[in-house]
């Protein structure tokens, strides 16, 4: 290794926002021929580092230098001349341009979209790809428009790839595809840094794995001279127990009955096609699936946030009466009496209010009560104080913007307010998506304590591996249908995997 | 990638919270840079000595009691058309229609005015031009709302087309109701039997006006930061899906707070009518419901500071107007200074935001920022 | 029997100001920025051009057709170039509320028309309240040499001021330059969703400087034409009216598209003045509620636009809001 030269260095870079310090004096290496893994918990600086490299930021301080010579890198197109390409974990497409007008954008010449469509098909052909170069972005799904991101920067001659959170949006299968694909370009000598905070990806996929913690560079060596064990140590600081509590359910009663629920979405997709399942008080049931499958539409249909085409969704209380809550708004399902937390996965877009501060979001789910025309403003305060202390938030304060948080504080005070109304179910959704692992931890113990007390948790979550240690029972979906219903313990990662991918997965071939 | 690729001279970057004084003291310095400007402004095209320029716009709102009083009483209406759409502005939805929500308030009032003396005794036809000036600004504003609660249509275009239709209505009816006929003009209406005329306050014309207007102004931040509905309408600002994820409706919020937004330009209407003109033109309300977007704004919503920058519009409106006279200028010399103060106080909220790093020369030091 | 032979060229000269207006806004609003500035702006174009030409006119006996041309169109871009530059200033480089810039920009500009149109008629000690400008006027409104000899072809389709045509043929390149060539994908993109424009390597600020100043000088031109053609050379104070709003209007009317603008500014042009053309007795009343018509048809299109709702009809999707690369 020693006798490369690195295709990028990048020496001392700081970069703060306001008065956090996002990258600290980092020092970082990348190779041609090798697949870098970057690894870190979240909020530690891998994103932000990548994006300097790619000219969305400027850093602070501190020298880039390509091919051992000093650059500057002001802005994206900066970046694209000295072949670096960066797939951003948010696309960066035109929902109403074409797949290759979003192919071709920002390079120079005459717009020329057949020659470009020849070009793309070719590149599609060499890797395996299927794209349609004139099909629009708001028509394509989620890996679609990943294959979009990635054959563009092909387009344009990349030699230094950079991917943020690939495989956050795929299946296993597509997942091991983008890793052929990546194989053969390192292969081709071409320089790839993958982000991820997964452990397995990093086994599987890199060459060498550089680990930052807190904004600060703490080492790399060769992947297969270190093992998980030691990448979590570096990464977290200290060790923790990889392990999720699961407690037996007591005295289940039947809560949530959906019969035949079907969904579609405002442009008239199916989203959910006669989906029937239950969910018991005192019990996990984990929702798997590829993301888009139904899963958020399914949690909204109970919150009563999504118009439902057929089928009923019951509420059944304690003395066995069932109540329908389809066709009901929150307010009336609230007024109902029915006990309903519901975290979004979209926290500060949809669960919070970015700009306020932490007690006025405390207040949304209360700011109703009593008959005075004017606001309780002490109680929601003394639960913010409250959620700050038990859930140990780092805040400056109660009246700090919910915004100025880092997404595992966020997610605190969402869960911490959900949980304060004393629900009998509780929908969360992808409640660890981008939280380390401490903040992921202290989630999965919340939840277990909800249904220890008897509430009806349905957790909707990505990661196969916490589903599999936490729920009781896992329902699985499949293009907005049930591909099964099999019971947390023991079951296999591979068997739900294949359900995700496939209705009833290899089950009904055996 | 060539030699002259340096690091750049300067890059921005957001700022963190900033303590409030230091704020104002940015916006003040805006302003003061604002006004030295217009000094020169006004000295290039007239030629006179800034001091005495100064002191002409000083003289313009406080140089007689009258002046001050009419100061105030501009102040007042300003205030009311800007706290009117400061709900609405708070929920994010951009009523640029207080002027047709105002001029069909007045409307309706003269209409009260015009057409009930004779059938019912003054105190009737008073009260039946308050109920009537509300409910048709209201009115005027609710179309607008209904449309974009229920299909997201665009409301600053629409409330913007719903002025020029106002105008027109106003128009259409000065001419049904001329006075002298051929007159194309209402003329003051009731003049010999004062029927609809608000009582005065002692001797003080516009003193009715300023104390309504000010109580509004306190109810305003009342509801606005401590009751229900004012939350929320905050809530629906920030973030709709937020407010349908807590059960909050949407739509009815939407359309209840431009019904009262509408309802209180109407009020700035029925004021101009009833208290101040006795009259009606399709000029009565004077562009008060545009300047109000830049009052509410400047004040960041916020009613108690709306009082200041209400004030600081009127007062450089009025010395602008006496500089015109003053100096035989012609009064649109005041938009010009007007305008050239509004683009400093707006481009210094920038440095409130954001901050400059300039690229240090030499070696480097300690971190480079505030 | 309705006129129309000598309604419709009418409705051309009333319409062109607006198609000038809104083919200039709707590059302004492809790149994200909503310049409510542009009643202003078309009020800075026009007087720029009657200061320039005013001058013009002053300075020397007989005028010269280029001259008395090229002097107010210079003067008149060089105004509203100026005013673009001062609203992209303040939202792009200072990223300030595009609504209250706008406003204030409309606030300066029609303040800055009038009172320097005052100063003019003060100066020309003309005792009507406006400058009359009819030798640049003239050299404006000359018409093709065909369109007498041609009756009514000629009467509907020749017989306009060459800014006319000038005004079309943007609006018709407007449109192909946004939908078929590279500048106008980028320029798409960057008011779409300027994080990816950038993203891709596109310039962002400069795609929205160039296309708002770009915008505003063929806004101003609109302004430069209501002087010089419809008006005949006659400056007066506020006659130029709410224009620039209805300018605005056509904007959606048009959903974003400069070649539906064409027609779709006659249409307006004569919205606007068909109520002399309806008779309605000697009730003088009446002719103002005809006034309103382009209000209430603008409203209306609005309205169903919005009930449609489809994907390519919508506005820009980054509309009115400011871009800062480093949002986090």
């Amino acid at each position: 290794m020693e006798e490369k030269i690195p295709a990028v260095t990048m020496r001392d870079i700081t970069k703060s926002f306001g008065s956090v310090i996002a990258n600290d004096r980092i020092w970082l290496n990348i190779y041609r021929g090798e697949v870098l893994a970057l690894l870190g918990e979240n909020g530690s600086g891998k994103t932000t580092l990548m994006n300097m490299l790619s000219g969305i930021y400027f850093p602070d301080e501190g020298q880039i230098s390509i091919d051992g010579r000093d650059v500057v890198i002001r802005s994206p197109r900066d970046a694209l001349d000295l072949g670096i390409g960066m797939i951003h974990q948010h696309f960066k497409l035109v929902d109403v341009l074409t797949a290759a007008e979003n192919i071709v954008l920002g390079l120079e010449g005459k717009l020329d979209l057949k020659a470009a469509a020849e070009k793309i098909r070719g590149i599609c052909e060499t890797y395996g790809f299927e794209v349609d170069p004139n099909q629009k972005i708001y028509d394509m799904s989620v890996s679609q428009k990943q294959t979009v991101e990635i054959v563009k920067v092909l387009y344009r001659g990349a030699d230094i790839l950079i991917l943020d959170e690939p495989t956050a949006v795929l299946t296993p299968q597509e997942t091991d595809r983008l890793f052929t694909v990546l194989r053969n370009m390192r292969d081709d000598g071409k320089a790839i840094v993958i982000i991820t905070h997964k452990m397995h990806e990093v086994e599987a996929i890199s060459d060498r794995v550089a680990i930052l913690r807190h904004g600060q560079f703490m080492g790399d060596m060769p992947t297969k001279d270190t093992n998980a064990q030691e990448m979590t140590n570096m990464m977290v600081g200290h060790q923790v127990a990889l392990n999720i509590d699961r407690p037996e359910p007591v005295d289940p009663k039947l809560r949530i009955r959906v019969k035949g629920l079907t969904v579609r979405s405002v442009d008239g997709i199916l989203k959910l096609d006669d989906v029937s399942f239950t969910a018991n008080s005192g019990e996990i049931l984990g929702v798997a699936g590829i993301s888009g499958c139904g899963q958020k539409e399914l949690l909204e249909a109970i919150a009563g946030l999504q118009p439902v085409e057929k089928g009923s969704i019951e509420y059944l209380k304690d003395d066995g009466t069932a109540e329908q809550l389809v066709g009901r708004d929150p307010l009336s399902i609230q007024q109902m009496g029915v006990a309903l937390s519901f975290v979004p996965e979209d926290r500060l877009g949809m669960g919070l209010v970015a700009n306020m501060d932490l007690s006025d979001n405390m207040m949304l789910r209360s700011f109703r009560r009593g008959h005075s025309l004017f606001t309780d403003r002490k109680t929601p305060r003394q639960l913010a104080l409250d959620v700050v202390e038990e859930l140990r938030v780092v805040t400056p304060g109660v009246s700090t913007p919910v915004r100025r948080l880092s997404g595992g504080n966020v997610q605190k005070v969402l869960v911490g307010r959900e949980i304060a109304s004393a629900p009998t179910v509780l929908l969360t959704a992808y409640a660890v998506r981008g939280l380390d692992i401490n903040s992921s931890h202290t989630i999965y113990d919340l939840i277990n304590r909800q249904k220890k007390a008897g509430v009806a948790v349905i957790y909707v979550g990505e990661d196969l591996d916490v589903l599999l240690e936490l729920a009781d029972r896992i329902l699985v979906l499949c293009g907005g249908k049930v591909s099964g219903i099999i019971p947390g313990r023991g079951a296999q990662k591979r068997d739900v995997g294949m359900m995700m991918t496939k209705l009833g997965g290899n089950a009904h071939e055996q | 990638m060539n030699s002259k690729t340096r690091t750049p001279l300067f890059h921005v970057s957001k700022r963190g919270l900033m303590p409030w004084y230091k704020t104002w003291a940015i916006r003040g310095l805006g302003l003061l840079l604002a006004v030295i400007a217009c000094g020169l402004i006004t000295t290039l095209v007239t030629g006179q000595n800034p001091l005495q320029v100064y002191a002409a716009i000083f003289n313009g709102s406080f140089g007689s009691p009258r002046k001050i009083w009419v100061l105030l009483q501009n102040i007042a209406m300003l205030l009311c058309v800007s706290l009117a759409v400061t709900p609405a502005f708070r929920m994010r939805c951009w009523n640029l229609g207080g002027e047709g929500q105002a001029l069909i308030g007045g409307l309706a009032a003269a209409a009260c005015m015009i057409l009930l003396p004779g059938r019912l005794p003054n105190w009737a036809v008073i009260a039946c031009m308050c109920v009537a000036s509300l409910a048709a600004g209201a009115l005027w504003a609710a179309i607008p709302a209904i449309f974009k609660a229920k299909w997201n249509t665009n409301e600053t275009l629409f409330t913007l087309m719903m002025n020029y239709v106002a105008t027109q209505l106003v128009a259409f009816y000065c001419v049904v109701w001329e006075s002298p006929k051929g007159s194309g003009t209402i003329g003051v209406i009731n003049s010999k039997t004062e029927i609809g005329w608000f009582p005065q306050i002692g001797s003080y014309k516009y003193l009715l006006n300023i104390l309504i207007v000010a109580a509004v102004c306190i109810l305003m931040y009342v509801y606005l930061n401590y009751s229900k509905h004012g939350y929320e309408i905050a809530v629906v600002g920030e973030s709709e899906r937020t407010a349908r994820y807590v059960g909050i409706k949407v739509e009815r919020v939407i359309v209840r707070t431009m019904l009262l937004s509408g309802a209180l330009c109407g009020l700035a209407g029925l004021l101009l009518v009833g208290s101040t003109n006795h009259t009606l033109t399709t000029t009565i309300v004077d562009g008060r419901g545009f300047t109000a977007v830049m009052v509410s704004w400047l004040a960041k919503f916020n009613p108690i500071w709306m009082i200041l920058t209400s004030f600081l519009l009127v007062f450089l409106g009025r010395g602008a107007g006496e500089i015109a006279t003053k100096f035989g200028l012609n009064r649109s010399f005041g938009d010009i200074l007007t305008g050239v103060i509004l683009f400093f106080i707006i481009g210094s909220e920038f440095f409130i935001n954001y901050q400059i790093h300039f690229r240090k020369s030499g070696e480097r030091e300690g971190k480079g920022s505030v | 029997m309705f006129d129309f032979i000598s309604f419709i060229p009418r409705a051309v000269v009333q319409g062109i100001p607006l198609l000038l207006g809104s083919t200039g806004e709707t590059l302004t609003e492809k790149s994200g920025n909503l310049n409510l500035g542009i009643p202003g702006i078309m009020y800075v174009g026009g007087i720029s051009g009657v200061i320039g030409s005013f001058f013009y006119e002053q300075s020397v006996e007989t005028v010269q057709p280029f001259a008395a041309i090229a002097i107010p169109l210079a003067c008149c871009i060089l105004g509203s170039l100026l005013m673009g530059l001062l609203y992209c200033f303040l939202t792009v480089t200072l990223r300030a509320n595009q609504n209250v810039t706008g406003l204030a920009l409309t606030t300066f500009g029609v303040g800055f028309g009038n009172f320097f149109g005052g100063s003019l008629i003060k100066l020309s000690g003309s005792s009507l309240p406006s400058v009359i400008l009819s030798a640049t006027s003239n050299c404006f409104r000359r018409s093709l040499p065909a369109a007498e000899k041609l009756g009514a072809f000629g009467k509907l389709f020749l017989s306009y001021g060459f800014l006319a045509y000038v005004a079309v043929i943007i609006a018709l390149v407007s449109a192909w330059v946004i939908n078929r060539t590279r500048v106008g994908l980028h320029l798409r993109a960057v008011g779409e969703n300027p994080n990816t424009a950038d993203a891709a390597g596109i310039n962002v600020s400069r795609y929205k400087y160039v296309a708002t100043c770009t915008g505003a000088v063929i806004a101003g031109l609109g302004g430069l034409y209501y002087v010089m053609d419809y008006a005949s050379g006659v400056w007066t104070n506020d006659a130029f009216g709410d224009r620039g709003w209805l300018a605005i209007a056509l904007v959606i009317f048009t959903v974003w598209r400069p070649n539906v603008g064409v027609l779709a500014s006659f249409l307006f042009g004569g919205l606007y003045i068909v109520h002399m053309y309806i008779p309605s007795g000697m009730n003088l009343a009446v002719k103002e509620l005809y006034k309103m018509a382009p209000y209430v048809v603008t409203t209306i299109v609005l309205v169903l636009t919005s009930m449609r709702n489809k994907r390519e009809n919508q506005p820009p999707a980054s509309l009115g809001l400011p871009y800062f690369r480093e949002e986090r």
